[in-house]
C-alpha cells in the first residue's frame, strides 16, 4: 500500500522535501513507515529519537497502525510561541 | 478571526481581547478581567544578531493542539474565554509571533490561563521557528518534543500557571 508522508522544518530541509509518498506492507505501523523513509532518506535517523508523529492530522504512536492513503507526519521538536 | 486561529496575519492582541471579553461578558458572571500575552519577535538570540524569523506550521494538527489546550484550560479553570492566534511565515524583528488573550469573571484565573496556555503551545503545537541571522546563516530551533498525553508537561505548565498564586 501507499501513504502519503509529511515533513517539517529540519526534517523537509534535511530531505528536500516536504511530502514523500511511501510504498509499504499492509498492517504497517508508523515506526515502519519511519523505518521505511530513513532507508530512502538516511540523513533523517538522528531524528529518531526525538521525533513525534502525526496520522491524518492526528498526533499518533509509534505503533499506531495505518492504513492505505493515510496522511502519516513526522515531526521535530517543536518551537512555536 | 476565530478565536483560535494560525494566520499569516500580523496579530492584534487589543482585538482578540476584546473579542474575548465581549464573549465572556455575555455569559456566566460575566467578564471581571481580561488578561493578555503577546509574544515579540527578538532581535537577538543566544549572542546572535536575528534579522527576522520564519514560522512554519502543520496547521491542521495546530488547530487541533490548539484546542486540545483550551479544553485542558477549560477543565482547570472553568468559565474561561480563551483567544489564541499564531502567526507564519515571515516575521520582523518587534512584530507579535503569538497572542493570548484570557477573559474570565476574576483576575486570577484570568492570569494564570494565560500562561498555561503559552506553556503548552510551547509544548505540543506543532510550529517551527527558523532564525535568519546577520551576516548569514541560519538555524531551525529545536525545542519540546511534543506529546500531547505527557501528564507530566502538562503539571509543569500547570505549576508554572499557578506559581504566583
Amino acid at each position: 500500500m501507499r501513504v502519503g508522508v509529511k515533513l517539517f522544518a529540519q526534517l523537509r530541509d534535511k530531505a528536500g522535501a516536504g511530502d514523500v509518498a511511501i510504498e509499504i506492507g499492509a498492517g504497517a505501523t508508523v515506526r515502519q513507515v519511519w523505518q521505511a523513509l530513513v532507508a530512502a532518506h538516511p540523513e533523517l535517523a538522528p531524528f529518531e529519537t526525538s521525533v513525534s508523529c502525526a496520522v491524518n492530522a492526528t498526533y499518533a504512536r509509534m505503533h499506531t497502525h495505518v492504513n492505505a492513503g493515510d496522511e502519516v507526519a513526522f515531526l521535530p521538536p517543536v518551537s512555536g510561541g | 478571526m476565530p478565536l483560535l486561529a494560525v494566520t499569516r496575519e500580523p496579530l492584534s492582541v487589543e482585538k482578540l481581547s476584546a473579542d474575548v471579553a465581549a464573549l465572556s461578558g455575555a455569559e456566566g458572571e460575566g467578564c471581571g478581567a481580561v488578561t493578555s500575552f503577546a509574544g515579540l519577535v527578538r532581535a537577538h538570540h543566544q549572542g546572535r544578531a536575528v534579522t527576522h524569523l520564519e514560522y512554519e506550521a502543520y496547521e491542521p494538527l495546530a488547530l487541533k493542539s490548539f484546542e486540545q489546550i483550551r479544553r485542558e484550560a477549560k477543565d482547570q479553570w472553568p468559565g474561561v474565554v480563551l483567544g489564541l492566534h499564531h502567526r507564519i511565515g515571515r516575521l520582523e524583528i518587534g512584530e507579535a509571533s503569538i497572542v493570548i488573550a484570557a477573559a474570565a469573571a476574576h483576575r486570577a484565573a484570568a492570569f494564570e490561563v494565560c500562561r498555561y496556555v503559552i506553556e503548552r503551545v510551547k509544548q505540543i503545537a506543532p510550529i517551527w521557528k527558523h532564525e535568519y541571522f546577520s551576516g548569514g546563516g541560519d538555524a531551525w530551533v529545536e525545542g519540546a518534543v511534543a506529546d500531547p498525553n505527557d501528564a507530566a508537561a502538562r503539571e509543569l505548565a500547570r505549576a508554572r500557571a499557578c506559581a504566583s498564586a
